[in-house]
């Protein structure tokens, strides 16, 4: 309808003029081509991230020391599904289809959050991952619940909300260790000792590690830089920690009142880049395992594709 | 190849009785009442809704965004549609 034909830099002009005005992005209007790449590759990856996520957290289901606890770890790992399926879907408002997405994942040429290649060795890890990746994952989504892309926003604000209770049921799991028996408590430190340095690492390379960062601040796809959020997440965490008498384990931890938060120490990025890279403790695990369930499913989409066939012809005639 | 997601569905969400139904998001499902089931699934695991829609994603006609000008400019110059055009006489109330 539009007889006007815009050229390339006026079209550019009024996407960045959108941005300015903190308006959203939604699936039909133009975009940069490199904008549309990076949430691809972002909105997937997070995507995956849930996905995968469910296998740490599925080995203890059957597990679990009360029905309380089961109900509830249940209930938590539903959520991943759930949170992994409304980001494919936004994924998909992009342009690239599901099938394609999995293709990627089951390849290795998609990657997913780290954090889920460390195997969950005793049930104080559950108490660990909702506390602390989960803690992490949720001041990541808050500051993209405010990102550029319409339909990667709506996804964030909906899963914050869910997410919610995820932490503080791991919180509460670590609390209840914590104040048990000696073995109890040693649990919990050692999921703490476990688990504190990759949740740290979630938040990805330090800033001037990361090259996407300026150009995806730019786009107004992320508010904060890495290092912004980890900061965050420590100052948040030492006292939560300090409260249920657990010990922060990094010797380097101290309060800097100069900047109101916590100095630390510094990242083993060695092990970042090992697990990235693919040679973490549980990386051939973790796909084997999705593509073995695919694999395993795939009986079902074809007899739900030939029950909808059936249904469609018998309407036709 | 069998190997498929099922298509596209657009899911709308009624909260309570009485309110209009409200887009929530989408689900791949292969047929209307898998459509609904993901749908309840996927969408209303914490009580949101009273009722579903879900609607094929290629069933839907949507305007698009250059239109925004010239596709909604005829109702930008008729001020005389809303209430605050008209002057009515001090302390005339219940208008």
């Amino acid at each position: 309808m539009n007889s006007l034909k815009l050229d390339e830099n006026q079209l550019i002009e009024n996407f960045e003029a959108k941005l300015a005005k903190n308006e959203m992005i939604e699936p039909k209007d133009w975009m940069p081509e490199q904008y549309r790449k990076h949430l691809i590759r972002q909105i997937s990856q997070h995507a995956h991230s849930e996905i995968i996520g469910m296998q740490p957290e599925g080995n203890w289901i059957t597990r679990a020391p009360s029905m309380r606890r089961k109900m509830v770890l249940l209930a938590k790992v539903q959520d991943e599904a759930g949170h992994g399926l409304y980001l494919y879907s936004a994924a998909e408002s992009m342009g690239i289809s599901r099938e394609e997405m999995l293709y990627q994942l089951h390849t290795g040429a998609a990657k997913y959050s780290s954090i889920f290649n460390y195997p969950t060795l005793t049930w104080a890890d559950m108490g660990a991952i909702g506390w602390l990746v989960d803690g992490a994952a949720i001041m990541n989504q808050v500051m993209l619940q405010r990102t550029s892309y319409g339909p990667y926003s709506r996804a964030m604000v909906r899963i914050c909300k869910e997410e919610s209770f995820h932490q503080r049921q791991g919180y509460e799991i670590m609390t209840v260790l914590a104040a048990g028996t000696p073995a109890q408590k040693e649990m919990a430190q050692d999921a703490l000792n476990r688990w504190w340095w990759p949740s740290l690492m979630m938040f990805g390379p330090r800033d001037e590690e990361s090259p996407n960062s300026a150009q995806a601040i730019k786009w107004k796809i992320k508010r904060e830089t890495n290092d912004q959020l980890r900061q965050r997440f420590v100052n948040q965490t030492v006292p939560q920690v300090e409260k249920i008498g657990l010990i922060v384990p990094d010797k380097d931890i101290k309060w800097n009142d100069a900047k109101n938060g916590y100095d630390f120490g510094e990242i083993n990025w060695d092990e970042f880049w090992t697990v990235v890279k693919g040679n973490g403790p549980c990386n051939k695990t973790r796909i084997a395992a999705k593509i073995k369930s695919h694999e395993e499913g795939a009986w079902v989409r074809e007899a739900a594709n030939a029950h909808a066939a059936k249904i469609n012809k018998n309407k036709a005639a | 190849m069998n190997d498929s997601q099922g298509i596209l569905w657009e899911v709308f969400i009624q909260s309570k009785p009485g309110q209009p139904h409200k887009h929530a998001g989408s689900v791949h499902a292969h047929d209307n009442e898998m459509a609904l089931q993901n749908a309840r699934d996927l969408y209303c695991r914490r009580n949101e809704g009273t009722n579903l829609w879900v609607v094929p994603a290629s069933a839907i006609v949507a305007s698009s965004p250059e239109d925004i000008g010239p596709f909604f400019e005829p109702s930008n110059d008729k001020v005389y549609r809303h209430p605050t055009f008209y002057t009515v006489p001090e302390g005339i109330t219940h208008m």
